[in-house]
């Protein structure tokens, strides 16, 4: 006979769940207020969902930390990498979802199943980086993809299916080699928890032929994570999934998913790195280096402002990974700066181009925003355009903007390092990338508008709302000098008060 | 008032944002008021500045980033203080030397005193981060003058003008970084304070990578021979006002950087590297003086001239003495003052005819009599001419480098040999001989917004030239405090060996 289980609901810990049950209460609540009544306005959901954000936020903050704080028979870890990284997903998704209220109609945002599938996501994205254990981790990683492939797909137009559809497909091979890396390790140490893992591996290390299980087990994860942070040689979904998303959406999937995915490599490939196995480090710093130099050069022949921004996505997700390599504090540190400084002015820059979006291809008949739009925007929206300006010197890592903080902040980590040819490498890049912010900035203010450029077109899609988003983007984009002190005691103490597996 | 230098630094940004509101047509009259403010503050630093001192005076500190050692931390001293008067002074002038119908004026006015604010700042700031911060910036507003007022190929020009001082100065940031971090290294604290940096003691070989670092970034801005190649472009395609200052100001950055960065915190290495520095600036003062007098269009021959000489600064600033160190920013102040000058009198014949190329002029001396003066004038001081302004610091420089190297004094002195052939060459083809074009007989001669511009530059040239003591008095004094902190700082003995000169002197 079965003995009896007893848990007591204290060793639950259950508040480490708190945050995720917010969410997915906030995204039931929604398809609940729309079983009872319909056609309610998108406004409604949107600051509905704004509010539950918000209280998830305030829960999240509120929360115990620490390196041990684990919960819910222990798959929890609710350690400072996981709550600075929660505060990110969730500020960015506070400042994304208000970019729904625009002046003109767009599909997807009359379904209140987009807020319901938003929410999930979140709650996704949560679990993923609140997790020290592989299946807890695959399972929010699943959870958050499903809803961002429908999210992209629900922006009804024929690029969107295709973008929704490579990126599911992706996603899938993604997965399969996740679950395949998983199941290797747990082979080695009959383990799913990073911490047994790496004490089983730790164990283990001077048997023969461990390394090949090793390559296997940390080659497939790399090779999983390599296509969710669109790295080389897995970046090619990356620029058509973006051209086909909504511009907003586009820029939440620059930042978002990626700090998610960011956490993860750092819980994983760090606990490597830190057992000394030097081949992960070289391939991380291999792939890093490649893939911001390849998406540079592809940045520089695009013709559409949206293509080059989701190459220059990929060439600063390839700057952040050279972070993972280091695996310092400070470089964990750096990364965190980096996404929080980078995030708005991102999602500034692809709220611009949602600001100029119109229902017609009118300046292209392939693209939505080629450069072509932008000529002489100086003359007609003078706001319009410095706005723009700065978000583009920022990007290109000009200081005083936000970005050029996280730059020197992960080239100076580099440097503590030890790794100097790779903060050349680094700064090298950021010279590449100039060229392309600056090509934006030379049309803007250096040419004469076209014919199809006036302010009824590219003021098209402008809402209050939007230039509050805006407005609040281009404050910590110019602010951003004062924000970076608070901001490094901040991440720093949090990533002290965490687990990386060891 | 303690806080001057911060006035100084941000009272044109703020004068620029609020220029935003002035109407379109008074931002010209604004832009003259704001410069004139700026310059008189400017003055006043100087009548309250001890002259005896040769530290840093007036220093302001505020705490950025304290966690990584970032501070605003501004400062100034003998060499410091003469550029930012030259800047401010050059800014007024270039401004009110603006045509009144120059399109979109107000755009000008705010890209001007933002470029204001940059210039002075690189020069005042003493928190390498801050430094980097403004050296960055000033290329923006550049970006902008060139290309949206510049010529036919001013986008071209525009961009490479950013991405080259750009990339160098990404690598600089790299050994800033690295500067900081063996800085923690030693000290177990992270600051990027130049005061802090001077004290602490470097390997040869760590010297030697840092200056290689540190010399990507101001060489390219000098700009040194081979890293020349993006300046007669930008100068090619800038508007008047945007040679100007690239020319005056923008240029002297390099060179400064080279005072305030590479000597004081690398000396052992700037010794080691002297004869490689001297190689590239004799070969940038012979070769461009050639290319100088290969030269058809007036603007271009300046600009080549310009790049002659601050290889000569170049000289200066390397040759470990006190003449030489002294001279070479005495010559930063001269040259600025008159290829400054020059470059508006190019661009008040261009404004006229339309066209720069000599062989359409000639014979401009009988039918523009004023303007040929002081296009004389100007030109006798470029070439360093005794009496002048341009004598003192190149005899200063051509002094100290003697003590270094005759030969190599005797290879660049024929910049004042080649000099002359050019200039006088450009002269002959533009002033002299019969006019070639009829409708160059109609020509007017300046008129009050020029004289207004152009005869400050004229006088100065020619009081600093006889009297140049009020302003080679500071500069002495600290270019001696460099010279001995280097001296005691260095490691080996050669180095000290080679900087001895100057701390006979200073005893």
């Amino acid at each position: 006979m079965l003995e009896p289980v007893n848990i007591s609901l204290e060793s639950l810990n259950l508040m480490t769940l708190m945050p995720m049950l917010i969410a997915v209460g906030g995204g039931l609540l929604i398809l609940i207020i729309d079983l009872i009544k319909d056609n309610l306005h998108k406004s409604l959901y949107v600051i509905l969902t704004v509010l539950i954000l918000l209280i998830n936020l305030g829960v999240t903050l509120g929360l115990n930390y620490g390196a041990s704080e684990k919960g819910f028979f222990d798959i929890m870890l609710i350690d400072g990498v996981s709550i600075i990284s929660q505060v990110l997903i969730l500020v960015a998704s506070i400042l994304f979802i208000p970019l729904a209220l625009t002046s003109k109609r767009f599909h997807e945002y009359s379904y209140p199943e987009f807020f319901a599938l938003f929410m999930f996501m979140i709650a996704g994205f949560q679990f993923m980086v609140s997790s020290d254990n592989l299946i807890l981790v695959f399972l929010g990683l699943e959870t958050a993809s499903l809803s961002l492939y429908t999210l992209i797909a629900m922006h009804n137009r024929a690029n969107s299916f295709e973008a929704a559809v490579k990126y599911f497909t992706m996603g899938a091979l993604a997965a399969a080699f996740f679950t395949m890396g998983s199941a290797v390790l747990y082979g080695v140490s009959g383990s799913l928890e990073l911490g047994q893992i790496a004490t089983a591996i730790a164990d283990r290390i001077n048997e023969p032929g461990i390394m090949i299980l090793l390559l296997g087990g940390a080659g497939l994860l790399l090779t999983s994570f390599a296509f969710k942070l669109s790295l080389f040689p897995f970046h090619t979904w990356a620029p058509d999934v973006y051209e086909g998303a909504s511009a907003p959406l586009a820029g939440y999937m620059s930042v978002v998913p990626k700090v998610a995915a960011f956490v993860v490599s750092m819980r994983i490939f760090e606990m490597f790195i830190d057992l000394q196995i030097l081949w992960v480090q070289n391939m991380i710093i291999f792939l890093a280096v490649i893939t911001m130099t390849l998406a540079n050069l592809m940045a520089l022949v695009q013709q559409d402002v949206k293509r080059m921004l989701a190459y220059s996505s990929i060439s600063h997700a390839g700057f952040v990974m050279v972070a993972i390599a280091l695996a310092t504090d400070k470089a964990n540190t750096g990364v965190f700066l980096y996404y929080a400084l980078f995030m708005f002015t991102n999602l500034g820059a692809f709220a611009m181009l949602w600001v100029s979006r119109h229902k017609d291809r009118i300046h292209h008949e392939r693209f939505d925003h080629p450069y072509e739009k932008f000529s002489g925007m100086i003359k007609i929206m003078p706001m319009g355009a410095i706005v723009m300006a700065l978000f583009m010197l920022s990007l290109a890592g000009v200081p005083p903007f936000s970005v050029f903080w996280g730059k020197i902040y992960l080239m100076s980590a580099t440097v503590d390092a030890g790794y100097i040819w790779l903060a050349v490498v680094m700064g090298l890049n950021s010279a590449i990338a100039a060229y392309y912010y600056l090509k934006l900035i030379v049309f803007m203010f250096l040419k004469e508008p076209t014919e199809a450029v006036t302010q009824e077109t590219t003021y098209y899609n402008v809402s209050k709302p939007l230039l509050t988003i805006l407005g609040f983007a281009v404050f910590v984009t110019v602010g951003s000098i004062l924000l970076v002190n608070p901001l490094i005691e901040y991440i720093s103490v949090m990533v002290q008060a965490s687990n990386f597996g060891i | 008032m303690d806080a001057i230098l911060s006035i100084l630094i941000f009272f044109p940004a703020l004068a620029g944002f609020l220029g935003f509101i002035v109407d379109k047509n008074s931002a010209k009259v604004y832009g003259i008021a704001v410069a004139t403010i700026e310059l008189l503050l400017a003055l006043w630093l100087w009548a309250k500045f001890d002259t005896t001192n040769g530290g840093m005076q007036f220093t302001e500190k505020v705490s950025l980033i304290s966690d990584f050692g970032i501070s605003y931390n501004v400062g100034v001293d003998g060499i410091s203080l003469f550029i930012v008067i030259m800047a401010a002074l050059i800014t007024l002038l270039g401004i009110i030397l603006l045509r009144p119908d120059t399109k979109n004026m107000k755009n000008m006015i705010v890209s001007l005193l933002f470029l204001e604010m940059t210039m002075v700042g690189v020069f005042l700031t003493l928190d390498a981060i801050v430094f980097y911060l403004f050296w960055e910036l000033s290329l923006v507003p550049m970006l902008y003058i060139i290309g949206a007022w510049g010529g036919p190929t001013r986008v071209y020009a525009a961009v490479k003008f950013f991405l080259y001082t750009f990339v160098g100065s990404l690598i600089m940031l790299v050994g800033l970084l690295s500067m900081a971090y063996l800085y923690h290294d030693a000290n177990g604290v992270w600051t990027f304070s130049l005061l802090d940096w001077y004290t602490l003691p470097l390997t040869e070989t760590q010297q030697f990578w840092l200056f290689l670092a540190f010399f990507a970034g101001f060489a390219i801005k000098v700009p040194m021979f081979p890293f020349h190649t993006w300046l007669p472009h930008a100068h090619g395609q800038a508007p008047t006002i945007g040679s100007v200052i690239l020319a005056a100001v923008l240029l002297k950055m390099g060179t400064y950087g080279f005072v305030r960065f590479s000597l004081p915190i690398l000396p052992d290495a700037s010794v080691t590297f002297t004869p490689f520095i001297m190689v590239l600036s004799l070969i940038m003062v012979i070769y461009t003086a050639m290319i100088a007098f290969a030269q058809k269009d007036m603007k271009q021959v300046i600009a080549y001239s310009s790049v002659s000489h601050m290889g000569v600064i170049m000289l200066g600033v390397f040759a470990m003495n006190a003449e030489g160190l002294g001279g070479s920013v005495f010559l930063m102040l001269s040259h600025g003052i008159v290829s400054g000058a020059l470059f508006m009198l190019v661009g008040v014949i261009y404004e006229r005819t339309g066209t720069k190329i000599m062989d359409e002029f000639g014979g401009l001396a009988a039918v523009m009599p004023i303007y040929a003066t002081v296009f004389g004038i100007m030109l006798m001081a470029s070439v360093g001419l005794p009496l002048t302004i341009g004598f003192v610091g190149e005899f200063l420089v051509l002094l100290g480098f003697y003590q270094v190297s005759p030969i190599g004094t005797i290879l660049a002195a024929t910049t004042i040999i080649i000099g002359s052939v050019y200039m006088l060459a450009l002269f002959k083809k533009s002033f002299f001989g019969p006019v070639r074009h009829e409708k160059n007989l109609g020509l007017k001669d300046l008129d009050k917004r020029e004289l207004s511009a152009l005869i400050p530059l004229v006088l100065i040239t020619i009081w600093l030239g006889v009297y140049p003591n009020p302003v080679l008095g500071p500069i002495d004094n600290s270019a001696q405090k460099i010279l001995v902190d280097m001296e005691n700082r260095a490691i080996s003995p050669a180095t000290k060996e080679a900087i001895i000169l100057s701390k006979k002197e200073a005893n």
